[in-house]
Formats: structure tokens, C-alpha cells, sequence
């Protein structure tokens, strides 16, 4: 019944060459490194407009910015589905893409705070919508013993737009003073270049479609695709890991509270992190591929532990602050892609995109949670237990997920329910 | 060969907004390098002319080659003639012989800094901060400095902004973090996940006021802190950005009345003895400043031009029912009286 499994169908496989990524894998890399581009140059200045070009408390932003982060997770799943349902995954990631290139161009005309606002949240919609399509079309095209590798390359190509975006934005903004339009309409332009790459390069692949003209006939969509009790068991695991992980922001402010390093820096530490991200991305991804893809994912979290412990206990210095930014690189490599690339994996090709958002929506959730349940904690026990305290919870969790994904997104030929591909 | 169309479509889309976003760059920096040399000359004075005497330090948003610079004007002719000093600043203080500088250090990476500056505006100590500059205050007597400042660093895959606001001893060493002093309402230490605070105005070097806040449970409190007991006290709901009046008796603050989209911010004066509220509804707009005593019946607040974005004006308001407000420094902005 594991169709997904041997879903490579007989065309395209001898078009693969084995040990080499496909190309769509590189377009879709392309469209995020232009689109991050794009959303991180605005990213990082909007503070800094808000402030100092409108005049404006921020606050009232933030706590905009954190519902918007909850709505887009939820638009996630609605994004897997509409594109399972309709079996045109390109189209509505680049729906997603779209939707937040006319949010570029509303703020180069946008005046005052509400008009931001409704743009960032707009943004953020089309985030949701875009993420599991693109990455179930990441999969497909992938080959399915080098995915993990696949995602990674992605994932580089996605954190070095992550990384040049907010340079480039401080750039504009140091050649013209207040050059906050200038930003605005450059993030336009790269949006725009990542819609036409989108658009004209990735091919409108109908893996539904493709499958049943191979001559395997593939069930339409259902919801019952997702009660697949393998991915069932991933995506609790993910949930109970997501609910461990705090947030960087909490990480960055224990950090800063003894570094003078870290305070000077405190606006890019996120920068640093990126840099790492995007450095172990592929051999991480590689990693991934030959030990176990579901078992990398848990012991990443590994690095978050030995983060937290590190920002609780040692004294601030310059190295711990650089070594926590690269744990944190090390766990963003070992997870973010690889948890698209295991759930991929796990169902019929039909509800891959489903499969992969609902995953990625329940490690959202479970992370929004975590961080509100962890304020408490940093409140109470102060901040250097609270974190020894998510730290020895991740201890214990750690093992014990590895234990309940043994069999899961290992390489498939060694999963015993799969049958051994003939060739 | 279908690729091949789709390709020189791609070519020319990029050509296209890769030529249109440079010429808009290059253009916008040519209209702005234009505007700042045909900006109209500020009228000046020297700086040594204006360094005895009462005299409003403040940020001078003139555009033009000083914009930005911290400037000071006699009290007696605010509007007149200003003397630049050749330090930037986003928000400052001043004592008689001492001020505060927080400002935002541009460049490709760009960081936040303090810095203490002598009489002659020499620095006398700088120490990084974490975010955007937002208020800064001197106890009475110049001991002790206050820093507020916006916190945003990680837009990555998480968000939420908050402020950080510490006390330090102007020679060095702090008292840290505000958010780490326990935060008492109604007589129990309550400890909200999200608080925030902001604001600080020194009675004395033990004394403070200041604004607490917690999203969640939607308030915000003027609060008494106490240094050595490392305690926040809980006075009274809906008062930010307290500034106390140079007799000690009153507390300015902006008031949030609400309005059609959130927040709408009223100047209010409040007796703290009596604990009478009066709101300054003379001021029609929605100002977003801690409020600055000019004397002991009148106060001072930054505004932004409507049409001139990155230009402000110091305005002055009489507290007194029915008082209208006027503008006291035209371009400029987080004024500090020194008498």
C-alpha cells in the first residue's frame, strides 16, 4: 500500500541522474534566495521605519505580528490541501509567492501604521500558503534516497537570501539616509524576479496526473491519507519537540543579559545564525540521508539542548555567544528541512503537500506555545533556570523520540513495510 | 524546444527590474544628495554662546548637512538661532554638565550605542545597546541614567518586539535590567510572561517612576520603583511615558483614550497627591513622546511633520484646561531643558 515508497515513476527516473540535484530543486532555491531577499531587506528596516520615518511605538506591531504568525500557520494546511485537492501544487505556491510581491508594492505606497500592518499580515498569508506546495514539489522532484540532500540545497540557497536581504538593506539605507522607499521598491523587484523564475522556469508537474498515466492508479486526495499511523507518530514526536523549543529571541536576550558582544551585535545575531544554517544545510541534508532522516531530526534537537545549556550556565563571553549562534545552525539544518523531507516521504504521493503543512503547522503551533508557556518559566525561575530546565525536559524527550522513530524516514529500502524496488 | 521562449521571457523580466530598481536607487540617492545641499541654511549661532544659562538641548531634524545633529537653544529665544554641537543623536538628555546620546550607528551592519558626552561634548563613555533608541533620562542630579530602547532582533522565524529598559550608574556599573525587579500590584508581586517596561523619570537616586506593561492582561501601569529594593509598585492603570515636574508634585504622561484604530495618546497631567487626572484636550493629535517640563506650568513633546516624513517639531502646551498648543523649536526633536 506504500505507493509513495516507489512513486518514481519510470520517465523521470531515467532522467534522474543519481548523486545530482535536480534542477527544479535549484529553481525553487533560486525563488526563495529572491523572495527571502525580499521579505528580510523589509524585515529588518521596518522597526527602524516604524520608529524613526512614522514616528510610531512598535509594540502594537508585535503583538499584530504575533497573531499573524498563528493565522499563517493555519493557512498552511489550507495551502497543502488546496494543492493535494487540485493536484496543481505550482500554482498555488506561486499564488502564495504572489500574494506577497503586491504586499512589497503596497508598501512603497502604504502611509502609516495600519496600512503596514494589513501589508505584514498579508505577507504572512501568502507564506503559509506558499510553504507546503513548495516543498511537496521539492520531494517530487527529488530523488527519493538524496532528499534530505535535496532540501538542504534549498534550504542554503533560501538562508543566504535570508542573510543578504537585511545587508542589503542596511546598505541601501547607509548610501541614502532614509532610503526606506528604496528598500521597499528593490524588495519589489527581487519578489517579482522570484515570481518570474517561479512562473517560468519549474515545470506545472501533476503528480496525481503523472501517476496515473505511468499506469499506477493513485487514489484522489483524501483526509484519510493523513491518519497514516507512521505519520501519525511523526508528528507527535515533532510536537512534543516543538513543544521544548523556545524561541530564539529568548536564547538571543539570555545571551545578551552578560555579553557585551552579543548586546553590540543583538540586532544581527540572527544574522549569525543564518550563516550557520545556510553552511551546514547540505551536509547535514547528506548526513540526514545516509543515517536516517527522522533520527537526525530528534538529534538535532540535541544542539538546541546543548544551546540553551550553554546560554544558562557558562559566564557571557564572545565564544559562548558564537558557538550558541552555530548549535542553532546546527538544529535549524537538522530540522526544518529534513522534517519536510521525512513527511513527504510518509504518505501517498495525493497527500504529500497535506502531509508535509500539517506537519509543518503542528511544529508552528507547538513552537508559538513553548514560547508563551517558556515567558512563564523566565519569569519564575529566572532566566538561567528556565533554560536548564527546557534543557533537562529535552534531556529526557530526546531519547525517547528517538526510540519512537526507529523505522521512519530511514532510507526506504530498509523499511521493513516497503517492498524492495526490483531494480 | 519549449524552453527556450520562457527563458528569454526570464532574461528580459530580470533585465527589466534589475535596470528598474537601480535606476530608482540611483536616483533617489541623487534626489536626496540634491536635497540635502539646496536645503535652506539653519539659522546658527556658535556653540559657546549657548553653554551657560538656561537652554533646551535637543535633536535638530533640520534637513540638510546637520540633520540629526544634537543642537542647543537659549531659553529665551527657542525658535531663534541654534548652536550645533557635531554629535548625532536619536534621543538625548542633558544636565548642566553632562548628556546622554543614544543613537543608531548606520552602516552594513547597523548597531545602537550610548554614549555619555562631558560638557565640552566629549565622550566620556560609550556601552552598546540592544535595540532602537526610544527614551533616556538623568536622575536630578546627574548620577544616574535611564535607557529605553525597542528590541526586534529576531525576525527570524520568530517574532515580537519588546523594550529594554535599564538604569546604570553614569560612571559605570548598572542596576540591570528593569524586567528582573519584582513587579508589585495590589500589594502581591505579580509576574506577567510579557512584560514591559518603559519610561523612567527619577525623583531622586533611590526613586523612580516608570510605565509597566503586559499585553496579555492588556494593561499598563504607572509603577514606583525603588533601586535598592529592586521593587516596581503599581500606582495606577493607563499612564506611559510618566515625566515628573520639576516641584515633584505632578506627573506628566501620555493617556491612551483609544480611538478608531487602537491606540490614540493624550497629553495628562497627574497630581500625585490628589491623584487627579486632568487631560490636555487642547492637543487634538495623538502624541507618542515622554513628555518634557519646560517650567512648572508648561510642557514639551516631539512631533512628526504629517508631510515632511523624518521632519519633527518641539511643541509646548500650558497645563491648564482649555490650553492650545503651539510650536516652541520648529525642526526638532526629544527636548531637554536645562536650567
Amino acid at each position: 500500500m506504500y505507493i509513495s515508497v516507489r512513486d518514481r515513476p519510470a520517465a523521470g527516473r531515467s532522467a534522474r541522474t543519481p548523486g545530482r540535484v535536480s534542477s527544479v530543486v535549484v529553481s525553487l532555491g533560486v525563488v526563495s534566495l529572491l523572495t527571502d531577499i525580499s521579505s528580510e531587506s523589509v524585515a529588518a528596516v521596518l522597526p527602524l521605519y516604524l520608529t524613526t520615518a512614522l514616528g510610531l511605538s512598535t509594540i502594537a506591531y508585535g503583538f499584530v505580528d504575533a497573531l499573524m504568525q498563528g493565522a499563517s500557520a493555519l493557512v498552511r494546511v489550507a495551502g497543502g490541501w488546496a494543492a493535494d485537492r487540485g493536484d496543481r501544487p505550482k500554482w498555488v505556491a506561486f499564488t502564495g509567492y504572489a500574494l506577497s510581491a503586491v504586499t512589497r508594492g503596497g508598501l512603497v505606497l502604504a502611509q502609516g501604521f495600519g496600512a503596514v500592518t494589513a501589508l505584514v499580515a498579508v505577507d504572512r498569508l501568502g507564506k503559509g500558503i506558499r510553504t507546503a506546495p513548495r516543498d511537496a514539489m521539492i520531494a517530487s522532484a527529488s530523488d527519493p534516497d538524496h532528499l534530505a540532500r535535496s532540501f538542504g540545497v534549498h534550504r542554503t540557497l533560501d538562508t543566504v537570501g535570508a542573510a543578504l536581504g537585511p545587508l542589503l538593506a542596511f546598505l541601501i539605507l547607509w548610501a541614502i539616509p532614509d532610503g526606506y522607499t528604496t528598500v521597499f521598491v528593490v524588495s519589489f523587484g527581487f519578489a517579482v524576479m522570484g515570481l518570474a523564475v517561479l512562473g517560468l522556469l519549474v515545470p506545472d508537474r501533476r503528480p496525481r496526473a503523472e501517476a496515473s498515466d505511468a499506469g499506477t492508479r493513485m487514489r484522489p486526495f483524501s483526509w484519510r491519507h493523513l491518519t497514516d499511523p507512521r505519520l501519525r507518530r511523526l508528528l507527535v514526536v515533532a510536537g512534543v519537540l516543538g513543544l521544548l523549543t523556545v524561541g530564539d529571541g529568548f536564547l538571543y536576550l539570555s545571551l545578551q543579559d552578560r555579553d557585551g558582544f552579543a548586546t553590540q551585535w543583538f540586532p544581527l545575531l540572527y544574522v549569525g545564525t543564518n550563516v550557520a544554517y545556510l553552511a551546514l544545510a547540505v551536509p547535514v541534508g547528506r548526513l540526514a540521508d545516509r543515517v536516517g532522516r527522522a533520527r537526525v531530526l530528534v538529534l538535532g534537537h540535541l544542539a538546541l539542548l546543548a544551546a540553551y545549556a550553554a546560554a544558562a550556565v557558562t559566564a557571557g563571553s564572545t565564544v559562548t555567544t558564537l558557538a550558541c549562534l552555530v548549535l542553532l545552525g546546527v538544529f535549524y539544518a537538522a530540522t526544518d528541512g529534513v522534517l519536510a523531507a521525512v513527511a513527504g516521504r510518509l504518505v501517498d504521493p495525493a497527500a504529500r503537500t497535506s502531509a508535509i503543512g500539517t506537519a509543518q503547522t503542528v511544529v508552528a503551533v507547538a513552537r508559538m506555545v513553548a514560547s508563551a508557556g517558556f515567558g512563564l518559566l523566565w519569569f519564575t525561575l529566572g532566566r538561567g533556570n528556565a533554560m536548564l530546565t527546557v534543557a533537562a525536559l529535552l534531556a529526557v524527550a530526546v531519547p525517547l523520540c528517538y526510540l519512537a522513530v526507529r523505522g521512519l524516514g530511514a532510507s526506504e529500502r530498509s523499511t521493513p513495510t516497503a517492498p524492495v524496488d526490483p531494480a | 524546444m519549449r524552453t527556450a521562449p520562457r527563458t528569454i521571457a526570464l532574461i528580459v523580466i530580470v533585465a527589466v527590474v534589475a535596470v528598474g530598481m537601480t535606476a530608482f536607487a540611483v536616483m533617489a540617492g541623487a534626489r536626496q544628495r540634491a536635497a540635502v545641499l539646496a536645503a535652506p541654511d539653519v539659522d546658527q549661532v556658535e556653540l559657546d554662546t549657548v553653554t551657560t544659562g538656561s537652554r533646551v538641548v535637543f535633536r535638530s531634524t533640520a534637513p540638510g548637512v546637520q540633520y540629526g545633529l544634537a543642537a542647543v537653544v537659549p531659553l529665551e529665544d527657542p525658535a531663534g538661532p541654534r548652536a550645533f554641537t557635531d554629535r548625532a543623536c536619536d534621543r538625548i538628555d542633558a544636565t548642566a554638565d553632562q548628556a546622554i546620546c543614544l543613537r543608531t550607528v548606520r552602516g552594513i551592519a547597523t548597531t545602537f550605542t550610548a554614549e555619555l558626552l562631558d560638557s565640552a561634548w566629549e565622550t566620556v563613555r560609550t556601552w552598546p545597546l540592544p535595540g532602537i533608541p526610544s527614551r533616556t533620562r538623568f536622575s536630578p542630579d546627574g548620577t544616574l541614567v535611564s535607557t529605553t530602547v525597542f528590541v526586534s532582533g529576531d525576525s527570524y522565524m520568530s517574532s515580537g518586539f519588546s523594550t529594554r529598559t535599564r538604569v546604570e550608574r553614569a560612571e559605570g556599573e548598572g542596576y540591570g535590567d528593569l524586567e528582573d525587579f519584582t513587579l508589585i500590584v495590589d500589594g502581591t508581586p505579580i509576574a506577567p510572561v510579557d512584560r514591559n517596561l518603559w519610561g523612567v523619570t527619577f525623583v531622586d537616586d533611590r526613586t523612580f517612576y516608570a510605565t509597566a506593561a503586559s499585553l496579555v492582561a492588556g494593561k499598563t501601569w504607572l509603577v514606583r520603583g525603588d533601586l535598592s529594593d529592586r521593587t516596581l509598585t503599581a500606582l495606577r492603570e493607563n499612564v506611559e511615558c510618566p515625566s515628573l515636574s520639576p516641584d515633584g508634585t505632578r506627573v506628566a504622561f501620555k493617556k491612551d483614550v483609544g480611538g478608531d484604530d487602537g491606540k490614540f495618546w493624550s497629553v495628562a497631567v497627574l497630581d500625585l497627591a490628589s491623584g487627579v487626572e486632568t487631560v490636555l484636550d487642547g492637543e487634538e493629535r495623538s502624541i507618542d513622546d515622554q513628555l518634557e517640563w519646560l517650567d512648572d506650568s508648561t510642557l514639551l513633546y516631539g512631533m512628526p511633520r504629517v508631510d515632511e516624513p523624518g521632519v519633527t517639531d518641539v511643541w509646548s502646551i500650558a497645563v491648564a484646561e482649555g490650553s492650545t498648543p503651539g510650536v516652541f523649536i520648529p525642526q526638532a526633536w526629544s527636548p531637554s531643558v536645562v536650567r
